[in-house]
């Protein structure tokens, strides 16, 4: 199986015909992915690589193709729009790429998107991939093998170093989950490890946080309580100096909030597997499987 | 972004807030000047991005003119937790009766903006919350509605009994939040909101952060930063479209990805070594880029390797490649390189940089153990 996506997943690209949305969406289609529409207003009637048909609205496009997701590659500016525009039109799963969106704009966004039964995952996030079966996002498929690890994660390319280490190592993965770097995002690790272990094709999971906010330390306590199945986890940032942004727009230690140290103790008292680096995640993974 | 006190007075004052009059000044004689125009008592206060400006002795008070301009001259030019004080403010010294807090903060687990008022005000509002947390009311407040008045007047009466003093203090804290949507703030607080013996409430100091991503949309606000309170380094990275943060070790670093750059730093230390920065540099092959990371990285003296991490996934390893030989020819380096590549075209890539000289790795953590011995001025 998998979570969020598969092979029943009809995806709308919003953006499609911009720099990031045009490459990407030939790379998901490439992997396999069923692409039935794709968004940018002015353009409706268009085709995009003479197979997928562009609309001005992503209701007509919904309406058109019976889409069931989006993925977004608008520029910050207007990507919040984009992701009313997509929970507005009553897809179920929205995964926004774009970097950049204020903070502020997703302390409105997330309250719609809830209230409409969809899921969002992202902002700032490579989105995802069930090897196999069906990639929403800019994860590149060739470092994924299917398999039954579920693997969630803040980060982009620390993910892909992660993927890689299982891909060679004869772990493959069930889904990749980018939930993002961004300090208000939709979907969250208990959100993702709830998935994980209802999933009859995933047998262990690993959770790749970093430093800023208690995302990781709620999702340890949920670990404990009802998590049956293996868990292996990372933090980024134990060398991070507290107060600076690193790089992500969640990821920064607040006072003595948020430190890797901190997620690290909360992971291990809930008894998953801590790594210490990124090699580590295979033996780990052997040992608890 | 941060702003300074006085930057942050002016946006409360400009959204109603009643905050006394100030001004800046960047030498003592123009403290001076502005002394002389209040008149009476005025308050010396640093200008810097960081706290205990009071406790480094960058606040004092002034009973004349001449000794605003004594004061000035002392705090100027002061370094408050490594950052030098450029700019001062003046303002007429206040008679104080209370002080408390309120402020204003993103809460990302709540994901919605949370209003904080504290009778204990004057002090960091981390040390109340930690020793007593029971003096901060929090309200996480929907965005949809906004502060409701009758959330802000119940908020007001945990400050103050005087009905006069609540409904002020609740009027503030309606506008403060006016204020954190209008300029796209991550954190807005008054501490201390004070009330004076005469009974009116006011904001005597201020504190606004601006979300860098509200920026590009909000350029009046982004014309507000202040790039000589910033490291020369940082302000290039920003400028090259890079993210780099200096750290105090040896092993420069060059990594794609926020989250892999942390972790190449924290490996560097798993492996004995001290890392120099975090340095993201994004997704792009482009030489040009590598160049100015690779200024900026031996800007620091300290540096003795330079280790590059680069997992493309778009990105392909021979662009990479190509770029770092490029830009190495542009700017030649003496420390030593050690690269790691893997990913999309990797085995081209890694034959580039071994042909053009340069010790090329796809494990991770064999380039790590390598950058760090050359660091030391050993072999791995």
């Amino acid at each position: 199986m998998s979570i969020f996506i598969d092979q029943t997943t009809r995806l709308v690209v919003q953006g499609i015909t911009g720099r990031d949305g045009s490459f990407h969406a030939k790379n998901m289609m490439y992997y396999g992915t069923k692409v039935v529409a794709g968004v940018t207003p002015g353009k409706g009637g268009q085709r995009f690589e003479n197979a997928v048909p562009v609309f001005n609205t992503v209701a007509e496009a919904v309406h058109v193709t019976q889409a069931n997701t989006a993925v977004i590659y608008v520029p910050a500016a207007a990507a919040a729009s984009a992701i009313f525009e997509a929970a507005d039109a009553g897809l179920g799963l929205i995964v926004c790429i774009t970097e950049g969106i204020p903070v502020l704009d997703m302390t409105r966004v997330l309250p719609y998107v809830h209230e409409r039964g969809a899921r969002l995952i992202g902002p700032n996030c490579p989105g995802l991939i069930s090897p196999g079966k069906s990639k929403v996002g800019i994860i590149p498929g060739n470092i994924c093998e299917p398999g039954t690890i579920g693997v969630v994660s803040r980060s982009g390319t620390l993910t892909y170093e992660i993927i890689h280490q299982l891909s060679t190592n004869g772990l493959g993965q069930s889904t990749c989950v980018g939930i993002g770097g961004d300090p208000l995002i939709g979907t969250n690790f208990i959100h993702c490890l709830t998935a994980f272990d209802a999933d009859p094709d995933t047998a262990a999971m690993v959770m790749i946080g970093e430093i800023g906010g208690t995302d990781e330390q709620q999702a340890a306590e949920f670990v404990k309580e009802r998590v049956k199945k293996p868990v292996v986890g990372f933090i980024a940032g134990q060398t991070a100096p507290p107060g600076r942004r690193m790089g992500h727009a969640g990821a920064i230690i607040s006072g003595s909030s948020g430190t890797a140290a901190e997620k690290m103790t909360a992971l291990a008292n809930a008894g998953i597997s801590v790594m210490k680096r990124p090699a580590d995640v295979v033996p780990l993974l052997k040992e608890r499987l | 972004m941060n702003l300074h006190e006085y930057q942050a007075r002016d946006i409360l004052r400009r959204h109603g807030i009643p905050v006394p009059p100030g001004e800046v000044a960047s030498t003592p004689a123009e403290a001076r000047a502005i002394a002389e125009r209040f008149g009476g008592k005025v308050v010396v206060k640093a200008q810097v991005h960081a706290g205990g400006r009071g406790k480094a002795g960058g606040v004092k008070l002034a009973k004349t003119a001449a000794e605003a301009e004594t004061h000035a001259k002392a705090i100027l030019g002061m370094t408050i937790k490594s950052l030098t004080v450029q700019k001062v403010l003046i303002a007429p010294a206040a008679e104080i009766a209370t002080e408390s807090y309120v402020g204003i903060i993103v809460d990302r687990a709540s994901q919605r903006p949370v209003l904080m008022v504290s009778p204990a005000g004057g002090i960091d509002i981390e040390e109340v919350a930690a020793k007593t947390p029971d003096k901060i009311h929090q309200l996480a407040i929907d965005p949809r509605y906004g502060l409701l008045p009758h959330q802000a007047l119940a908020l007001g009466f945990t400050l103050y009994s005087d009905v006069k003093q609540v409904r002020a203090a609740a009027d503030i804290m309606q506008k403060l939040y006016t204020a954190v949507y209008a300029v796209g703030a991550s954190l807005a607080e008054i501490n201390p909101l004070v009330t004076t013996p005469d009974g009116t409430v006011q904001a005597l100091d201020a504190k606004i952060a601006i979300d860098d991503n509200e920026l590009e949309r909000r350029p009046e606000i982004a014309a507000l930063r202040d790039v000589s309170a910033e490291a020369p380094a940082e302000v290039a990275a920003r400028e090259a479209g890079l993210t780099f943060i200096k750290l105090e070790g040896n092993v420069g670093c060059c990594v794609n990805g926020a989250g892999l750059a942390m972790a190449t730093m924290d490996l560097v230390k798993y492996y004995g070594g001290e890392p120099a920065n975090f340095l993201d540099i994004g997704g792009s092959s482009n030489p040009q880029k590598v160049v100015a990371a690779l200024r900026i990285i031996t800007g620091d003296p300290n540096v003795k390797s330079i280790l590059f991490n680069i997992f493309g996934g778009i990105t392909r390893g021979d662009d990479v490649a190509n770029g770092i030989v490029q830009a190495t020819q542009a700017f030649p380096l003496k420390v030593p390189i050690v690269i790691r590549l893997t990913g999309t075209n990797e085995k081209e890539g890694i034959g580039i940089l071994e042909r053009a000289g340069f010790a090329a790795l796809s494990d991770m953590d064999e380039a790590v153990k390598q950058a760090v011995a050359k660091a030391k001025g050993k072999a791995a």
